[in-house]
């Protein structure tokens, strides 16, 4: 079917190519050409720059080392940042390779149609593009109301936009962080505790006395302090619990690894229930004085025995056991990791809540080495006149569905922009910052549906993503390293803040997306909510009303200040209120029986793979966030494709051969655009497969990353929606090998 | 199952997978260097016998080649280096324990040995030939006087020649196909048997021809046991020598050294001399053919199997 | 003095930082590496053993490559450091056949090129940059005369290993098991 907006590969201009052929010319063999830039250079001789991290949403802060030349030769951890202690993650480190990648965008983009029919993209002028946007916004504004301009925002960038959406009326924006990701959890503990986990999540893994680990899986995703703490956790001699399918990093590292059969956690979790409260082994003062429910809990798990779940888990009933004793001798100095990417099955929130009962029983919730009360720097807004008030937001969209849901969904945001799925508020244009939504979008049909349906979308990223193909207007924006941004201020166990600011000056013609929003906002007459000349101004208003400076910033990077909000853990017998209906920990949530919801998790059955199918399984590669970084030159170095993980049982039976390249096929019939190869390992169950998430990129003008490896995400066609709030379940997929290429195949190939 | 595998995505160019740092040229370089020596050492050979007269190609003809041979050889190894303005570090020292070192400064000794050898001979190969100046006369006159002695250096200088250039891989405790002392009279004897076999293609004199087949034969048997017997040390050795040794028993390695080093390079030659000995009539260039291109063709698969050798993984 | 590294295999996660932040500290062209990261799997699901190995020149007491160095620009430092002095190297390649480990390869400029145990920063009392970085703090270095430097202590309670001891190198990265 031919679709009104063609994807385009933006094209190549001849620079890389002669870059590559000096290379090919250059000094090999003879050593003519001796670079005086090969040897290290040593601190003193580099200026460093504040900033904060973006290649992924930790946010450390550290200090871009740049040299007399201008170049920033490193980035190196800030040693009183608590998100890091001094110690950046492989893509930290490589962080530089975002400024040096030669294939970023350089210029604004516009789309032409030629007459031959065929579209491409044009080079323009910052004036050109900015101009287009602003006039598509008035256009939206004056048709359909401000409301039907859509936003889908990641991570600082996003941050400009929204201000922009806001001040010019919307408020219908969605990030993936909520629905594809982290939603459920957030969902379950705040009716459960009152209170979200937050992000660093407050978990006290540095001072644990035992760490457990639900799918989530430490050491591949690289969630800085959180792999630094589970390293001293290993050197105290924590008790580490890790339920996972696979044999991860840190199953690996544990004491106890539950080689749990998939989609089954709930039963796991409940057995544990089960066993600490009729061995008597939760936390009984702090239940008592602090919870709501434990009779309909106890209740609720009578029948809920190891026994029972050795039947769903395969997890032997003795090592069920043993674990929930390791867990309540440990107490309160437990962790049961929330977790972060928790989208799996659809009742994932269930899951959640199962998760945070368990913190609950164990008296770990404000307790050391158990989960601590965060605090961060409430950092005050640059004055600019009140937002208007849309007429409706992202939660119209929801239309009394996912009562639970506290932001935007994605997924909802793409069907209100397609007319065929008759939302009463219908979304016509978008704006996309930071996030690559072909490959992080499940069900790539629905997306492909709603790019073309919607009248115009304009992106803002650093790099020629697969979602700059979708784009009318494609707005280069400068990279972490080379602009100011907001003030950062997550919430730790210190109140904190850190500063980025411009390293270098912004390569090719880029501008950082504060200035491409305030150009846009100026040009919608919207003046007073971007009344500053450089952004500079806006964070040293900010920071003399914390009581520092941009100046005295400059120097240090992260500043501290004392908490005000109290101790970081619960006093003994210390009385506390939660936010909940019922102002106590909610073992039954009452929330949830008011919303029709399953007051406590129960087991459900999950569909099964059939014949000659397997269970995909993704996750994360600790050099690579997601599939932004596979172009990066460093981190694409460290790893440039992804493989696909086969017990060799299976690999047997299919005759597959340690890095055979094969196609994987899912339950719809869905292929992958590209081959994979298998890894033979021990490391996955027979009944699942595993793979890394974010390769596969389908865009040439991504030199190293075109065609490396195969997406999950097309994987992924059936979704399972968490009904509480929205979260989409993408574990329920399976898929076969194809060994031919099913190209070569044509149309014969059934579905 | 066991797995080991790179996880930061090491793919080094001509390390990884495998080694593969030293291509042609070297075994190029060795070629030569043992055909030299072969070459050199017999026209010493016959000189200090006395049987100058009898053996005219040897002595006077053959020797030609070595200067070309190891100025050849040189260009192959410099042709190697990567990082080539460099050289003359190589002479600026002397590094007894690296062989790399001592190949550099036996050549820097043997080869002007070789060119002053030819040159000795120019008036007799070249009746027309006039050095043009008169020390240059006087010094060919001291040569062809003291031919003797100099004959008695350059034997010894081609041993040490033909032994480095086993020596040169057997240094390399990290290679265990190479790792073993039998390497150094391995390629000596393969070197000499190129270099009678290049003296033998370029010798008219059917007696000539004949003594020197007569040594090549036992040239060729020496380098045949010798080969057995690398093959059962690797097989007695430790795990790391027997998949060196595997390689060739089985391996990837098998039909292209058991084929053209031993079958066409060695038996083959082997039997068409022993049939001409025996006055058969055998197209006189084909054993002395077969038996360089063997040479060539060991050394080859030497130093690509010996690279894939190792001690981990 | 005598310089070692030892690598605490039960706290590596594979992350690869080490590799990234060599890289950029030492300008290491793109497509090479120093150091680099080994994963060996043991075992049938579910009886399973994973370890990394955080690898790189092993600066061995008995060093081949120095050995076999026709120009001497292999040498060894003060503190046991193996070096390559970049303008006597002519690039023949015999040090990196001589590794048992694979630590050296061509450098794209001609010379041969490995870890310095990032000696310039070492100098002047900071510790390699694949040290400083490392997350989960599972690599020490150190002087091994001084029995409270920080590889001292980690190896002092530990078991640990060597790589291909039977190479004969002995080599000075202490693998802790």
């Amino acid at each position: 079917m031919k679709t009104r907006r063609d994807f385009i590969k933006i094209s190549t201009v001849g620079a890389g190519a002669a870059a590559l052929t000096y290379k090919a010319l250059g000094s090999k063999g003879f050593g003519l050409f001796e670079s005086n830039s090969v040897d290290p250079v040593s601190d003193e001789e580099l200026t460093p720059y504040p900033t904060y991290c973006e290649v992924c949403f930790w946010k450390c802060a550290g200090w871009a080392y740049v040299d007399k030349s201008g170049k920033i030769r490193k980035i190196v951890g800030n040693k009183n940042d608590p998100h890091c202690n001094g110690r950046l993650c492989p893509r930290g480190t490589g962080g530089v390779g975002m400024v040096y990648d030669e294939d970023r965008l350089k210029t604004p983009l516009i789309r032409e149609t030629r007459k031959d029919g065929t579209q491409h993209f044009r080079e323009a002028t910052w004036e050109e593009a900015l101009d287009k946007v602003a006039n598509k916004m008035k256009e939206v504004k004056e048709k359909y109301g401000p409301e039907a301009f859509g936003l889908f925002n990641h991570g600082t960038p996003g941050g400009q936009l929204h201000h922009l959406l806001r001040a010019y009326g919307s408020e219908s924006n969605a990030e993936p962080a909520f629905a594809n990701c982290r939603g459920p959890r957030s969902s379950a503990y705040f009716s459960t505790f009152g209170a979200y986990v937050g992000s660093p999540e407050s978990t006290d893994i540095r001072d644990t006395n035992c760490l457990v680990l639900i799918g989530s899986h430490i050491g591949e995703n690289m969630h800085n302090s959180q792999v630094q703490e589970m390293s001293d956790a290993i050197d105290k001699g924590a008790t580490i619990i890790t339920v996972d399918p696979r044999y991860s990093t840190a199953a690996a590292h544990s004491s106890f690894w539950l080689p749990i059969k998939p989609a089954t956690d709930i039963a796991l979790l409940m057995a544990w229930i089960h066993v600490l409260i009729y061995e008597g082994l939760y936390d009984k003062d702090y239940v008592e004085k602090y919870t709501f429910g434990l009779e309909y809990l106890k209740d609720h798990v009578k029948n809920m025995t190891p026994e029972w779940a050795y039947g769903i888990t395969t997890i032997e009933p003795e090592q069920i056991r043993k674990t929930a004793r390791a867990m309540a001798g440990a107490a309160p100095a437990v962790v049961i990791h929330p977790g972060r990417h928790v989208v799996w099955y659809g009742d994932d929130t269930q899951r959640g809540r199962a998760m945070a009962i368990l913190t609950a029983l164990l008296g770990a919730w404000g307790k050391r080495g158990g989960l601590y009360f965060p605090e961060g720097v409430s950092v005050p807004a640059y004055p600019h006149p009140h937002f208007h008030e849309p007429e409706w937001t992202w939660k119209d969209w929801n239309a009394g569905r996912y009562p639970l849901a506290t932001m935007g969904i994605t997924t909802e945001l793409l069907k209100a922009s397609v007319p065929k799925y008759n939302y009463k508020h219908q979304v016509k244009a978008w704006l996309v910052a930071g996030t690559n939504l072909p490959l992080s979008m499940p069900d790539k049909r629905l997306f492909k549906e709603a790019a073309d349906a919607v009248e115009f979308i304009a992106v803002m990223d650093t790099m020629p993503m697969d979602i700059t193909g979708y784009a009318d207007v494609v707005l280069p924006e400068a990279t972490y390293l080379e602009r100011y941004d907001v003030i950062r201020s997550a919430a730790n166990r210190e109140p904190n803040i850190a500063l980025r600011m411009p390293a270098i000056e912004p390569k090719y013609n880029t501008k950082p997306g504060w200035w491409i929003a305030k150009q846009i906002g100026e040009r919608l007459g919207l003046h007073d909510y971007f009344n500053f000349e450089d952004y500079s101004e806006v964070i040293d208003w900010q920071l003399k009303q914390l009581g520092t400076s941009l100046e005295e910033m400059k120097k240090i990077g992260v500043k501290k200040y004392p908490r005000k909000s109290g101790p970081l853990y619960l006093g003994d017998g210390e009385d506390f209120e939660f936010n909940t209906s019922t102002g106590k920990i909610e073992l039954y949530s009452v929330d949830f029986a008011d919303h029709g919801f399953d007051p406590i998790p129960k087991y459900t059955k999950h569909p099964e793979p059939p014949a000659n199918f397997y269970r995909l399984i993704y996750g994360r590669a600790p050099m690579h966030t997601f599939s932004r970084t596979s172009n990066n030159p460093n981190l694409s170095d460290l790893m440039s494709e992804n493989s696909v993980w086969v017990n060799p049982k299976v690999a047997d039976l299919w005759g597959l051969k340690r890095d055979q390249e094969v196609w994987l096929k899912n339950q719809d019939g869905a292929i992958t655009s590209f081959p994979v190869k298998v890894r033979v390992t021990e490391r996955i169950r027979w009944d699942s497969v595993y793979m890394v998430h974010g390769f596969g990129h389908n865009n040439k003008k991504l030199s190293r990353a075109f065609g490396r490896g195969a997406s999950d995400t097309e994987m992924i066609t059936n979704v399972a929606v968490d009904p509480i709030m929205g979260g989409t379940g993408m574990r329920g997929n399976f898929i076969t090998f194809l060994t031919e290429d099913p190209a070569l195949e044509g149309k014969e190939v059934k579905a | 199952m066991k797995e080991e595998l790179f996880v930061s995505g090491r793919n080094i160019p001509n390390i990884d997978p495998y080694l593969n740092i030293w291509h042609w040229q070297i075994p190029l370089y060795l070629f030569l260097g043992g055909l030299a020596a072969g070459v050199l050492f017999f026209a010493g050979y016959f000189v200090v016998r006395g049987k100058e007269k009898k053996m005219q190609a040897t002595v006077k003809w053959a020797p030609i080649i070595a200067p070309i041979a190891l100025v050849l050889g040189l260009g192959a190894l410099f042709w190697d280096l990567k990082h080539k303005l460099y050289f003359w570090q190589l002479y600026t020292t002397i590094r007894l324990e690296s062989p790399m070192g001592w190949g550099a400064w036996t050549l820097m000794i043997i080869t002007p040995i070789s060119f002053v050898w030819v040159a000795s001979y120019m008036k007799e190969i070249f009746p027309w030939w006039d050095w043009k100046f008169k020390f240059l006369d006087k010094f060919e006159a001291f040569v062809i006087k003291y031919r003797v002695y100099l004959a008695w250096v350059m034997m010894i200088y081609s041993i040490i020649l033909g032994v480095y250039t086993g020596i040169l891989l057997s240094a390399f405790n990290a290679r265990p196909l190479w790792n073993t002392s039998i390497l150094g009279p391995l390629f000596l004897v393969s070197g000499f048997s190129t270099g009678l076999a290049a003296t033998i293609w370029i010798s008219k004199d059917e007696k000539e021809r004949k003594i020197l087949s007569r040594i090549d034969l036992i040239f060729i048997f020496v380098e045949l046991f010798l080969i057995v017997h690398l093959f059962m040390g690797f097989l007695a050795g430790s795990e790391t020598a027997i998949e060196a040794a595997r390689l060739f028993l089985g391996g990837q390695f098998t039909v292209s050294f058991w084929v053209f080093v031993v079958l066409l390079g060695l038996i083959f030659p082997a039997t068409l001399e022993t049939l001409e000995l025996w006055g058969y009539h055998v197209p006189k260039w084909l054993p002395s053919a077969l038996i360089l291109f063997g040479g060539f063709m060991f050394r080859f698969i030497m130093v690509e199997a010996g690279q894939i050798t190792r001690y981990l993984y | 003095m005598r310089y070692a590294m030892a690598i605490d295999t039960k706290k590596c996660v594979g992350c690869g930082d080490c590799v990234v932040a060599c890289q950029t500290e030492n300008n290491v062209p793109h497509g090479y590496c120093r150091d680099w990261i080994v994963e060996r799997v043991d075992g049938t699901y579910p009886s399973l053993d994973l370890e990394f190995r955080s690898e790189r020149c092993n600066h061995c007491d008995n060093s081949p490559c120095v050995r076999c160095c026709p120009t001497g620009a292999s040498h060894i430092e003060d503190g046991g450091i193996v070096l390559v002095e970049h303008n006597k190297c002519i690039g023949c390649g015999a040090c990196i056949q001589s590794c048992p480990y694979d630590a050296r390869y061509s450098h794209p400029e001609g010379y041969v090129d490995k870890c310095t145990f990032c000696i310039h920063r070492v100098k002047k009392g900071q510790n390699p940059a694949c040290v400083e970085v490392c997350p989960t703090k599972c690599l020490h270095f150190g002087d091994l005369d001084d029995p409270n430097s920080d590889v001292s202590l980690a190896i002092k309670d530990r078991k640990w290993k060597v790589l291909a001891p039977e190479a004969g190198t002995k080599p000075q990265l202490y693998f802790l098991t």
